[in-house]
Order: structure tokens, then C-alpha cells, then sequence
């Protein structure tokens, strides 16, 4: 791939995740791609930031991959911007590290698509509450990217999951294929 | 004594060459075996000639204390599992077998006694055969391992009826004598009730010694730690159940499995197992070279169609009983070929009851002498049926059935060892066990061994300083081994023998201190824990906190340090036997470590989350006059 992809991948329960297994497992061999996970490198939350930095260095294209916690990214996400986005490095006037890379969100939620809009169950839709993650890539002068959401995972069925795994795998290759 | 030791010289002689060729061969012990005693055997160098009978009846002993170790490692509910395969599969087979035998005979004009006694014969397969064979290759927890073994066993429960039934089938007149398996049995000759109650009070008190006596007088010998009394002990244990069998007339193989399986659950298993295994090894390589030797290679010569067709034959049938078996049993393809090919063959017990049936004149002289020959040469088939399986169908099953894994799991058949378990390593296994995952426990203390056992933990007493000991643990299948034992420089020599004798396993190991933490990482261990360090952090975490210093914030500085402090530890290592250099990098290093955490002025955690501190942000605000956000829209 001419642009080299990173997978930040964070689900505290991988192990008791349907969606997740098969969705990492149909990108995570992928050439050019870089998955990383985590939750099984930072057990205790304490993140190397030297190290993450370096790594997002090396690469072009970010990808956030994970479940949708309470309208959210899981908690060692939002430790990994608080900490790795450093000012002066990642946004200020001088912090020009991220600038022209791609952040990419790529999500699962238990809750069907129809129940995240105006007059739906949870009244916003999926991009409102991605808010924060759009303004944090602006910040960092990255290009954010369409959100490739899977809604419904509660009810998803075995041919629903193998679907949203080739689609991710199309999605990775196209965004290393820049 | 001469005579002896000159035949012990050329057995031992013969098994210490033939075996490891055939082994770097690849093909398995057993083979080895056999083919050492075909060689020293009258066919070819008639080093070794008529006594081979003899060796054969004193080397089945080896038979004997197999199946003690065998039900030293079957514990109770495992046994309980397999009761379905034991009497269905087993019933089966025999059944049938017997049956199709007999008519095939029939069909030959042979009278039907001779068919059912010949079908009662062949029906058995090799037990030592064949659960060497299994063992030696990890193949005894498969599903056509366990139900092989199944069926094993109630073929040595048919020996009984089979005993009792060939005299019925006599066609001819008996020759004198009567040697045969009842020998020696005085409960022969009592009536019909005094003997069945003679038979359960030897079963009863197998089970009530095992369970009452024994553990109490292993636990006394262990305290006296005297290995050899220890040795002796579990020697007379075996000997004495198989005496015991013989005596009401039972089969002592099946006597010393009961007596193992009642053991099973006692904290002397692995010590028991690991000392009756060489005798058992030794016993069944003599039996094997015996089987090999007395194969009859002039009798074959003479009536050679009549021979290669009864073994053709008998592994031809026997694979297809157990092969439509295992169909309709419902096992996988691949596991019911390996289970068929298995036991496709006569067996040790077949030699006895060939004999037995002779002298009670069921089977001629004539047909005798080709049942022995067809028997041992499909026990000698067995283990190159097991490698063609191995080579050629196995990896295509595979190949077929590649099992698609999301994720890497524990699994319940890579248990872990723990090793010491004092206040240190019961605090690791119990975290463990409740994660579930299955650990063996080895301890030398025999009074702590006892009351963990009493609290309904596994521990089992045995010096894990012995090679055998650990073997029979499971090092070999374990993933960790953890070494917890309490004397440092003891722990640091199981470190060495350990990842020198199995270098598969990762170890972790318990350090005293600074010290043996570095002569632990020197010996190539890459795991290492220093048995303060933790609580000594914990406490220096919550002293701060009682410094009026954020919770969160010291529970964050402990860990940094902890971090660092491990990795200075582990570099260290390499230089802590030169002083000199060793103590001006060690104050070098807690210089960098108090520095580094100190470093940051206004945050007292750790430097690397500068970001949540907001000091650069904040000089960037003020720089700016118009009050634009620092980034350029």
C-alpha cells in the first residue's frame, strides 16, 4: 500500500466481542497495515507516549476502531488523545505532526441505525456524536473521514458479521490505497 | 546368576542400541524394540532362544505397573466419562469380533468350538502396544486415544469370562498340566460364593487400603525423606496388588489399574508415577524384545501362505469391525481411522489364552503354532500402521479441517506448574485457578501438602528438582512453569534445569531480592519477580496519599517507578558480577529514576503525561494578543 494504515483498536472485552473478532481478523494481516491493540499493550491504561507518537509518525492514515461506549469511544481511547495528542506536537502553532494524515472512525453499535437520527430512540445521529472526534482531527489539521459505522450488532446475525468484515477489509485497502 | 546376567546384558544391550535408531527413525520405541528382538532372536543371531517364553511371563510385569501408571493419571470422573465407550465400543468389538472370526472359520470347515475360541482369542488387542505407541506420540487425550483405551480395558475385563469359557469349547483331550493365567489362584478351588466374595474383598480392599492406609504411610516416608524407602514402597504397593489378583484369581493388570486409579486422587500421584515409570519402561522394552524374539521365523518359512494370510487377515478384519465401530460411534473420520488402525491387532493376553485353550484341548497343536506367529506379527504391524497414519492421513485431515481461531485463548490441555506453594505461590495459583485455568501444583512439604489437600486445593507432594517428577507433572504439554519455592538458591537451580531440560516452557520465577533477581535473568530466565517490590510500592503509593498527595496521581508514580525500576533491574544483570561497574551504574540508574520522576514540576505524576498539563497551552494563550485560537483556521 502506497499509504501505510494504523489501526488503534481498543475494546476492554475482546474476547466476549462477535463483531470485533471478525472485523480485526479480516484487516489485521493486511499488507501495510498496522494493528494495534490497545488494551493488550497498555493493560493498566498507561500509555507510552513517545512510543504512540512515533508510530503515528510512521504512518498516514489513523484508524479508531472500536465499539460505541455511551455515545463514546471507550475510556482508553480518550486517555490515548488526552495524552498522545500533545500540544505543541500534534496542534499549537508549532505542533504539525498529524498534519494531512487521515483519521478514519471505524465503529460498531448495538443499537440499529433508524434509532440514531431526529426521531429516533437516541435523538442525534451517528456524525453529531462523532463531533468531538471531527473537531479533535481539525485541531490536529487531519482530514477526518466518512465514519464507517455497523450499527445493530445486538441483533446481527453470522452473514451480517462476514458482511461488515469484507466491507472493512474494502475500506482499509481503499484508505491505504490513499 | 551368570546365565542371567549374560541374557540381562544382551536384552539391555539390544534395547540400548535398536531403540534410539529406530527412535531418530522415527519409528517409535516399540519398533525398536521389536526389532531388536527379532535380531537377537533365534531367527537371526540366536543370542537369545528358548527362554523366550519365560522372559515374556516375567516382563509382562511391565503390563502390570503400566497400568498402574495408566490409572494414576485417570482420575475417577474421567474414568466415569468413558463408561459409555468402555461397554458399548468394548462390547462391541469383542462381540463381533468373536462372531465374524468364528464364522470365517466355520466357513474353513473348522468346528465351531474352535472358531469361537480362536474369535474369543483374536478379539483382544496389545494393550502395551498400543498405549506405549499412544503415549509416545500424545495421543492418549484424543478422542481415539481415550476411546483405544476404553476398549483396552474391557478386553482385560474380558479375560476373565474368556478364562472361564474356553474349557467349555474343549473338543479334544486335555493335555496335563494346566499352566495358564489361573495358576497359583487357591480361590480356584472354592465354591462358587466363597469365590466371588473372595474376588470383592480383594476389590474392596484395594480401595480401602488406597484410600486409608497408604497416604497415611506415604506421608511418614516422605517425612523421612528417604527417596529409595520412598521407591521401595511404591514397588511393594504394585507387587502386592498383583499378588493379591493372583491369588483370587484376577487379572493383576486390572488390580494394579484400580489401584492406581484409587491413588489417582492423592497427593502422591506424580512421586508414585515418576518412581514406578523406569521399571515400567525397562519391563515393557524386555517384553517387547521378548515379543519380537520369539517370533517363529521357521514356522512362518514352512506354512508362509497360511501365515502372511492369518495376519492379513486378522488386521484386515479387526480394522474393519472397529473402523464400521467408530462410524457408528459418530467420531470424527480421521480420529476413527487412527482408532481402527490402532487396535487392529492380536495381543500379549492372546499368547496366554492360545496356550490355555491348547491345554485344555481346544485348539490343536497345529493351528496354535500359526495363531501365536499371526498374533506377534500384528502386534510387530501395529507401530508401522501408527506411522502410516501419522504420515500420510493425519496431516491430510488436517489439512481438510484447519480449525479457523478468532483469538488465542488458555487452554484447558497446556496447564500451567507451579512450583512451591507457600504464602508467594498459593496467592499466584489461586488467582489462576479463579481465572480457571487448570494449574499442577508440586510441593516438598508433606504437612503443608496435606492441609492444602484437606482445603480442597490439588497440590501434590514430589521434589521438583527431579526430571522424571516434572515429566509425569506435565512439564512437557505445560506452557508456564511458575517457580515459587521459598529458598532462593533452590529456585534458582529448578530455573537452570528447567529452561536447560525444557526449553519450551516459559518460566516466571519468584526473586528474594535484587539479588536473585539478577542471578534469575542471568540463568535465562525472562520473567522475573522480586517478591517486595509490589507491596513495598503499594505501601510507598499510600504513604504519599497519607502525605496528602491525589490518590490517583501516587498510584501512577508507583507504577512508573515499579516500570523503570523492573527494567534497571533486568540491565543490570549483565554487569552485577563486576562491583565496580555494577555500583556506578546502579547509582547512575537511581539517579536517572528519581530524576525522571521529579522532573516535572507542577504535575507530581509522571513526565509523559505532560498533555494534562496545561502550563505550554497556556503560554500559548497568553502570546497571542487577539485572542485567536492557537491553530490557523
Amino acid at each position: 500500500m502506497s499509504r501505510p494504515v494504523l489501526i488503534l483498536f481498543a475494546h476492554p472485552a475482546y474476547e466476549k466481542s462477535r463483531v470485533h473478532v471478525a472485523v480485526a481478523a479480516a484487516v489485521r494481516d493486511l499488507p501495510g497495515v498496522t494493528f494495534h491493540d490497545l488494551y493488550e499493550e497498555y493493560p493498566d491504561l498507561d500509555i507510552d507516549v513517545r512510543r504512540e507518537q512515533a508510530l503515528l509518525t510512521a504512518h498516514e492514515v489513523v484508524v479508531f476502531q472500536h465499539p460505541f461506549y455511551w455515545y463514546s469511544v471507550p475510556p482508553i481511547l480518550k486517555q490515548w488523545m488526552d495524552l498522545v495528542l500533545e500540544h505543541g506536537w500534534a496542534y499549537g502553532a508549532s505542533g504539525r505532526a498529524l498534519e494531512g494524515k487521515t483519521l478514519q472512525v471505524a465503529m460498531t453499535a448495538g443499537g440499529r441505525e433508524q434509532a440514531y437520527g431526529p426521531e429516533g430512540f437516541n435523538r442525534f445521529s451517528f456524525r453529531e456524536f462523532l463531533v468531538p472526534v471531527e473537531a479533535t482531527a481539525r485541531l490536529c489539521r487531519m482530514h477526518f473521514a466518512e465514519p464507517w459505522v455497523v450499527p445493530g450488532t445486538h441483533v446481527m446475525d453470522a452473514a451480517g458479521i462476514a458482511a461488515a468484515a469484507e466491507s472493512y477489509a474494502a475500506l482499509i485497502r481503499r484508505l491505504g490505497e490513499g | 546368576m551368570q546365565d542371567f546376567l549374560l541374557s540381562a546384558t544382551v536384552y539391555l544391550a539390544a534395547a540400548v542400541i535398536a531403540v534410539p535408531i529406530a527412535k531418530r527413525l522415527g519409528l517409535g520405541s516399540v519398533l525398536g524394540y521389536l526389532i531388536a528382538g527379532v535380531v537377537i532372536g533365534p531367527s537371526v543371531l540366536g543370542v537369545v532362544g528358548a527362554e523366550g517364553q519365560d522372559v515374556m511371563h516375567a516382563a509382562e510385569f511391565g503390563v502390570v505397573m503400566m497400568l498402574f501408571v495408566i490409572g494414576l493419571e485417570l482420575e475417577p470422573a474421567l474414568l466415569w466419562r468413558l463408561r459409555g465407550a468402555l461397554l458399548g465400543l468394548g462390547g462391541a468389538q469383542v462381540v463381533i469380533t468373536m462372531l465374524a472370526v468364528a464364522g470365517i472359520l466355520a466357513a474353513f470347515g473348522f468346528a465351531w468350538q474352535e472358531g469361537l475360541a480362536t474369535g474369543a482369542i483374536l478379539a483382544l488387542s496389545s494393550t502395551a502396544i498400543v498405549l506405549q505407541s499412544l503415549q509416545e506420540k500424545g495421543w492418549m487425550r484424543s478422542d481415539a486415544g481415550e476411546k483405544s483405551f476404553a476398549v483396552l480395558l474391557f478386553q482385560d475385563l474380558a479375560v476373565i469370562p474368556i478364562l472361564a469359557l474356553l474349557p467349555l469349547l474343549a473338543t479334544q483331550a486335555v493335555v496335563a498340566g494346566g499352566d495358564g493365567h489361573g495358576a497359583g489362584a487357591w480361590a480356584e478351588h472354592l465354591p462358587g460364593w466363597q469365590r466371588a466374595l473372595v474376588t470383592f474383598g480383594a476389590v474392596a480392599a484395594i480401595v480401602g487400603v488406597g484410600r486409608l492406609v497408604v497416604p497415611p504411610a506415604f506421608r511418614s516416608i516422605a517425612k523421612a525423606r528417604l527417596r529409595e524407602t520412598f521407591t521401595a514402597a511404591a514397588l511393594l504397593l504394585v507387587i502386592g496388588i498383583a499378588v493379591l489378583m493372583q491369588l483370587v484369581g484376577l487379572s493383576p493388570a486390572l488390580g494394579t489399574f484400580l489401584g492406581g486409579v484409587v491413588l489417582a486422587t492423592s497427593e502422591f500421584r506424580h512421586e508414585l508415577e515418576s518412581d514406578v515409570e523406569p521399571f515400567k519402561g525397562l519391563l515393557l522394552g524386555v517384553f517387547f524384545i521378548a515379543v519380537g524374539a520369539s517370533i517363529d521365523f521357521g514356522l512362518i518359512g514352512e506354512r508362509l501362505l497360511l501365515v502372511s494370510g492369518a495376519v492379513v487377515g486378522l488386521v484386515a478384519l479387526k480394522f474393519a469391525v472397529l473402523w464400521g465401530i467408530g462410524r457408528v460411534a459418530g467420531m470424527a473420520r480421521d480420529q476413527h481411522l487412527l482408532f481402527a488402525l490402532a487396535l487392529a491387532q492380536g495381543g500379549e493376553f492372546g499368547f496366554v489364552l492360545v496356550s490355555f485353550a491348547t491345554q485344555n484341548g481346544v485348539l490343536g497343536e497345529a493351528v496354535s503354532g500359526v495363531l501365536v506367529a499371526a498374533i506377534a506379527l500384528s502386534m510387530a504391524a501395529t507401530p508401522l500402521l501408527l506411522l502410516f497414519w501419522e504420515r500420510v492421513i493425519a496431516p491430510r485431515a488436517q489439512a481438510a479441517s484447519r480449525p479457523v481461531r478468532a483469538m488465542d485463548r488458555p487452554e484447558s490441555e497446556h496447564p500451567v506448574l507451579i512450583v512451591g506453594f507457600g504464602d508467594f505461590g498459593s496467592s499466584v495459583g489461586r488467582l489462576l485457578t479463579a481465572a480457571g485455568v487448570e494449574c499442577t501444583v508440586l510441593d516438598l512439604d508433606a504437612d503443608r501438602v496435606d492441609v492444602l489437600r484437606r482445603l480442597g486445593l490439588r497440590v501434590y507432594f514430589g521434589d521438583a528438582s527431579r526430571e522424571d517428577l516434572l515429566r509425569s507433572a506435565g512439564i512437557e504439554r505445560a506452557r508456564l512453569v511458575i517457580l515459587c519455592v521459598g529458598d532462593a538458591a533452590a529456585n534458582l537451580e529448578l530455573a537452570r534445569r528447567i529452561s536447560h531440560a525444557f526449553p519450551h516452557v516459559r518460566v516466571l520465577a519468584r526473586a528474594a531480592g535484587r539479588l536473585s533477581a539478577y542471578e534469575l535473568y542471568e540463568a535465562g530466565v525472562a520473567h522475573v519477580y522480586r517478591e517486595s517490590v509490589d507491596a513495598a510500592v503499594r505501601l510507598g503509593a499510600d504513604a504519599l496519599q497519607a502525605l496528602g498527595w491525589r490518590a490517583h496521581a501516587s498510584w501512577r508514580l508507583a507504577q512508573a517507578f515499579r516500570k523503570r525500576d523492573e527494567a534497571n533491574t533486568q540491565r543490570l544483570a549483565s554487569i552485577f558480577r563486576d562491583q565496580e561497574a555494577h555500583l556506578s551504574e546502579a547509582r547512575a540508574a537511581i539517579r536517572d529514576l528519581e530524576r525522571t520522576l521529579r522532573d516535572d514540576r507542577l504535575s507530581p505524576a509522571v513526565q509523559d503525561e505532560a498533555a494534562w498539563d496545561a502550563e505550554s497551552l497556556r503560554r500559548e494563550f497568553k502570546g497571542m494578543t487577539d485572542g485567536k485560537p492557537p491553530v490557523p483556521q
